[in-house]
């Protein structure tokens, strides 16, 4: 790179939907062999460069130029024929079909009589996954493959395809850390064979780690392009924001008042063994382990989704009926669950509508909702959460990742809930909105709310909890307050390198 | 990296359960129909006589015929609710040939209602793909226009027996021992159906279409024409099988074929298609159409009123859609056990 000609260019593009600016004259240049950062909020423009580079928006001005002549991406066939593959967070494969013919779809080898060579295509598999050191089946359905292992399988696809460009949409937002080290290893591989890969992600020290440089954008536009060497953590947050980002006051310290939450002994048989805790009003409590701990599913226990078979929850001292989410809600419980697109949102639902959708009871005369009040309602949260939004009335899949968030929490803190679960609330979220995430969880426990976050990260983790309690294979293994919880004692804790009393 | 995730790693080979499984579906219609056959046979030896064997096969082939068309189509997340009514349409107005035209030859008949099926499948897959319309609801109102078509060319008449030629009426019931050799015609087009959606890239991207549609149109797929060429062979599938129907029954008037959508549909149910797309294959398919036909058969041999036909058809499809389900969850968390445990 340095003095050769950039591989792809994206020269002053701008495209608008309607009247959302998403990029306004903006540029990036990628040179084969290097790793390029993209960096930037919710909502700067990330994601239409990268659909714009995978054929699916065409720029309303500015040009691409690949090996410095123009050309013009019509289609995600015309982008891939360009030498252009793009990663995306969640993969679309086909269940049905196996790892082989995922990777092939479309251009299978083919023998005499235009029939598949499926010997050729299963060699052919086995020798693009050897570089990468993965073990994965040919002949294996991709059903049931976990979101690492389908991002292995499209890696695999722009390497059969001998893309030259491959852009990583968030690749590593739901890896555990060996996965992410795993893809670390095929991002290697794909430079070592010349390809520029573009990479975006919110997690800053990857971006440090595998970049050679770095994009800023925001509103739309380029902000800052620089060699990560020359950066620091510092200066990369204040050209995505557009300020200094305050740092966190421990200032106001919470006093814990009386239990609201207990959890009694807990048990659902395969899934955890005997989980006991309690929350405090005002207080945040964190439930810290590895993926596959527990976690989640002792939260989905607690507001009723699941069932279990031993052990009690109460909630303000009185035992919460188990298996029954209203009864959860009616005792003053709210969950903001793992996955907002699923499980949080009703994505073709308004904003509005979303916001309201847990207090209809409040929203509603003579059983039918009025729809101003709602929006009313709807408005007056916005505000409070300071929610980016083009019309309450768009469905909530217009918003960004962050926003979308927001009205989830938003839909939750609307019922004064006396205690609130959020389970890794602030995933895949950009750094800004991370940050008023987590001042809104401290402003919650001040205000008596009792907080039960369950997070992955651990800087997260120890900025926001009072307690941390940890998981190991379905069991609560330490309690960690105040000073005895840091990074060292979490993950000896989660990883069962040390045992601490719970 | 501060995030707090490993693998608990291990990794096997999940192929040999793989396989295991989708053998096992068409072993599993095999084994039902033998259970069948040896169950209605012990209590009714005529059962298994030259007879009844060449009375079930002749009932099968149509509907086995019907089932592959149909197959091709499900395959890719799309139904053909119309074959019932492009064959009544194709049963009347090929056979009605050898009175207009004197001396047809009987292929001539053939590619007649070949071209009727090929024409009103063009039609369904037209409107799916390129008005991009649910196809349930474009061949559920072409059932109707297919039929009404039919009634308006017949009105009260009909074709009968003794205007078609021998040579015509003897295609269904000629035999090696007994089985007919439209049987072996009919299995034998199905073994290339099979291999042809197992090993030419057309195919593969019928299955790819059924199992993500988003994801075929990513990955290059031209998904509209593949789609429009499923409904084109269905339709010309149920175009042959007019012609056959008409040979087999010899009266022809404006109720031929109503209602087989149905039980075409039950068959590729039945056979192990995922009614959502993106796996079964023709064999099974035909396979579920051979079960019907049997299971109706044995019903009348066995003296049961034919009341209880479409009882036992009923439970049949709810049993193989309940295995069909508890097969996808179980193949899901077995697959999912063996590879990296880890991404929650």
């Amino acid at each position: 790179m340095g003095t050769d000609k950039p591989l792809l260019v994206l020269e002053h593009v701008s495209k608008s939907f309607g009247a959302v600016q998403a990029l306004d004259d903006a540029s990036i240049e990628l040179f084969a062999g290097e790793a390029h950062a993209l960096v930037g909020e919710n909502g700067a423009g990330k994601s239409t460069l990268v659909k714009m580079l995978a054929g699916v928006h065409r720029p309303d001005r500015g040009r691409l130029l690949i090996d410095g002549r123009e050309a013009v991406l019509s289609s995600p066939a015309a982008a891939r024929a360009a030498g252009i593959a793009v990663i995306y967070q969640e993969p679309t494969l086909f269940p049905d079909l196996s790892v082989a013919e995922n990777i092939f779809m479309g251009r299978q080898p083919l023998r005499r009589g235009r029939r598949i060579d499926k010997k050729l295509m299963r060699r052919q598999v086995v020798e693009i996954l050897k570089p990468l050191g993965v073990g994965l089946d040919p002949d294996r359905l991709c059903r049931g493959l976990s979101i690492a292992d389908q991002q292995i399988v499209e890696i695999a696809k722009a390497l059969s395809l001998d893309a030259r460009v491959i852009v990583m949409d968030e690749p590593t937002a739901a890896l555990s850390a060996y996965e992410v080290e795993r893809l670390f290893g095929a991002v290697g591989a794909l430079r070592h064979n010349g390809a520029a890969v573009l990479f975006i992600s919110h997690r800053l020290e990857e971006v440090f780690q595998i970049c050679q440089r770095a994009t800023v954008m925001r509103d739309g536009r380029r902000v800052l392009c620089a060699p990560v060497s020359s950066l620091s953590a510092g200066d990369l947050v204040r050209a995505m924001v557009g300020r200094d980002m305050e740092a966190r006051g421990d200032g106001m310290r919470r006093v814990p008042g009386e239990p609201v939450l207990q959890v009694e002994r807990l048990t659902r048989e395969g899934v955890f063994v005997d989980i006991s805790f309690e929350v405090r009003s005002g207080e945040v409590v964190a439930l810290a382990g590895l993926v596959g701990a527990g976690r989640s599913e002792v939260a989905r226990a607690i507001f009723g989704i699941d069932s279990y078979d031993a052990g009690s929850v109460k909630v303000g001292g009185k035992p919460l009926r188990k298996g029954a989410p209203v009864a959860a809600m009616a005792a003053g419980v709210g969950l903001v669950p793992e996955d907002r697109r699923l499980q949080g949102l009703v994505m073709e639902l308004s904003t509005a509508a979303n916001i309201g959708l847990a207090s209809l009871g409040r929203l509603r005369r003579y059983r039918l909702l009025r729809r101003a009040v709602e929006r009313r309602f709807a408005e007056e949260w916005a505000t409070r959460l300071r929610l980016k939004y083009g019309r309450l009335s768009d469905a909530v899949s217009t918003l960004s990742g962050g926003n979308q968030q927001k009205v989830v929490l938003a839909k939750w803190l609307s019922r004064n809930p006396r205690v609130l679960i959020v389970d890794e609330p602030t995933r895949g979220i950009d750094v800004a909105t991370k940050a008023e995430v987590h001042r809104l969880l401290a402003d919650l426990a001040r205000s008596g709310v009792a907080v039960l976050m369950i997070s992955s990260e651990l800087p997260e983790v120890l900025a926001v909890a009072d307690r941390v309690l940890v998981m190991r294979e379905g069991r609560l293994v330490a309690a960690l307050g105040g000073e005895e919880a840091t990074e060292q004692t979490i993950v000896a804790a989660a990883t069962g390198q040390a045992e601490v009393a719970a | 990296m501060a995030s707090l995730a490993f693998p608990a790693s291990a990794r096997l080979s999940s192929r040999r359960f793989v396989e295991a499984v989708m053998r096992a579906r068409e072993f599993g219609i095999v084994a039902v129909l033998v259970v069948f056959v040896v169950v209605t046979t012990s209590v009714q030896p005529r059962f298994f006589d030259n007879q009844n064997i060449k009375f079930v096969f002749s009932n099968a082939v149509i509907y086995a015929l019907l089932a592959l068309g149909e197959t091709v189509v499900v395959i890719s997340r799309n139904y053909d609710l119309s074959v019932g009514s492009v064959l009544g349409l194709s049963a009347y107005l090929s056979s009605d040939l050898f009175q207009r035209a004197h001396g047809i030859p009987i292929v001539g008949v053939f590619a007649v209602g070949l071209a009727i099926g090929v024409g009103c499948g063009a039609v369904n897959g037209a409107i799916v793909a390129v008005a991009r319309v649910p196809s349930l609801v474009v061949t559920l109102a072409t059932l109707y226009i297919y039929r009404a078509t039919d009634v308006l060319i017949i009105g009260g008449g009909m074709v009968v027996a003794n205007t078609l030629p021998g040579g015509f009426l003897s295609i269904p019931t000629s035999s090696v021992g007994p089985v007919p050799y439209l049987a072996i015609a009919v299995a034998a087009a199905v073994a290339a159906a099979a291999y042809y959606l197992g090993t030419f890239r057309p195919g593969r991207d019928l299955y790819a279409i059924g199992s993500n549609p988003e994801a075929a149109r990513l990955a290059g797929v031209p998904t509209g024409k593949r789609v429009f060429w499923g409904f084109v062979v269905s339709g010309g599938v149920a175009g042959l099988a007019g012609v056959l129907w008409a040979a087999t029954y010899g009266t022809i008037d404006s109720t031929a074929g109503y209602g087989y959508e149905l039980t075409v549909i039950a068959a590729v149910v039945v056979g192990g298609v995922n009614i959502f797309g993106g796996s079964g294959t023709v064999v099974g398919a035909a396979l579920g159409a051979l079960l019907l036909a049997t299971i109706n058969q044995a019903l009348y041999v066995l003296g049961i009123s034919s009341f209880w036909d479409p009882a036992i058809d009923g439970a049949l499809i709810l049993a193989a859609i309940s295995l069909d389900h508890w097969i996808t969850v179980r193949l899901t968390s077995a697959l999912r056990k063996r590879s990296v445990r880890g991404a929650a």
